[in-house]
């Protein structure tokens, strides 16, 4: 009984997901500006960080859970050096 | 040792699932938000609704899991929580800083000028740093 709540609702879960993924790749192709993009990519890498870690609820294995982190902290230095080559032209100055 | 997914007790399968449903329910709003919202303003807003409650209730999810099915606390995953919460705001208000600075420099959308206030303040600062 509790495998089939917990692999129904892990489904689900990942669905939802999947959907906010994909509206988020539809406003980063589609986006008016480079800053809509931006965070459309955004978007797309915290939500494939939570896809991971629902996989790893999934599959019961802890390697999932470096691999978000890992995803998490990319997406953030990459973030922020978009947006500073936005503000400056440049990235290092 | 991870046990299988079915010896979970069904207390604890059921809040793992309430928690797991919150949270991409959440993601899914946010990004809902993110494209319908008609200025960059305003879609700023939406997906920190993923990146606050969305990212909290997946982690929370998860730490239910691991800490019931291995009958020890695993708390690591609120690494990836307090990291994310930490990091949003400060990616989106340099974003949304950048986007001003584009606006103001193209002149385009009702952006507001940059108040005579703000800048007899930042010579203030200058001249502070200059006499020092």
């Amino acid at each position: 009984m509790s495998a089939v709540i917990l692999l129904t609702a892990i489904s689900i879960a990942q669905l939802l997901i999947a959907l906010a993924m994909a509206i988020a790749s539809v406003r980063m192709f589609r986006g008016p500006r480079a800053q809509d993009r931006i965070i459309g990519l955004d978007t797309l890498y915290i939500n494939a960080m939570l896809m991971l870690v629902t996989f790893g609820i999934g599959t019961g294995s802890t390697i999932y859970f470096e691999a978000a982190l890992v995803i998490g902290m990319l997406g953030f230095v990459a973030t922020v050096a978009l947006a500073k080559f936005l503000m400056r032209g440049e990235v290092i100055e | 040792m991870i046990q299988p997914v079915s010896d979970l007790p069904l207390w604890a399968a059921m809040v793992v699932a309430a928690f797991l449903i919150f949270g991409s329910a959440l993601a899914l709003i946010g990004a809902i938000g993110f494209l319908r919202l008609p200025t960059f303003y305003e879609r700023l807003h939406a997906p920190t609704l993923g990146t606050s409650w969305g990212v909290g209730g997946i982690m929370l999810a998860s730490m239910v899991y691991f800490s019931v099915s291995s009958s020890r606390p695993v708390l690591h995953e609120i690494l990836i929580g307090l990291f994310v919460t930490v990091t949003t705001p400060i990616t989106f208000m340099l974003l949304a800083r950048a986007a001003l600075h584009r606006d103001r420099a193209e002149s385009n959308g009702n952006v507001p000028e940059k108040h005579q206030h703000d800048l007899e303040d930042v010579e203030a600062i200058q001249g502070n740093a200059e006499e020092n």
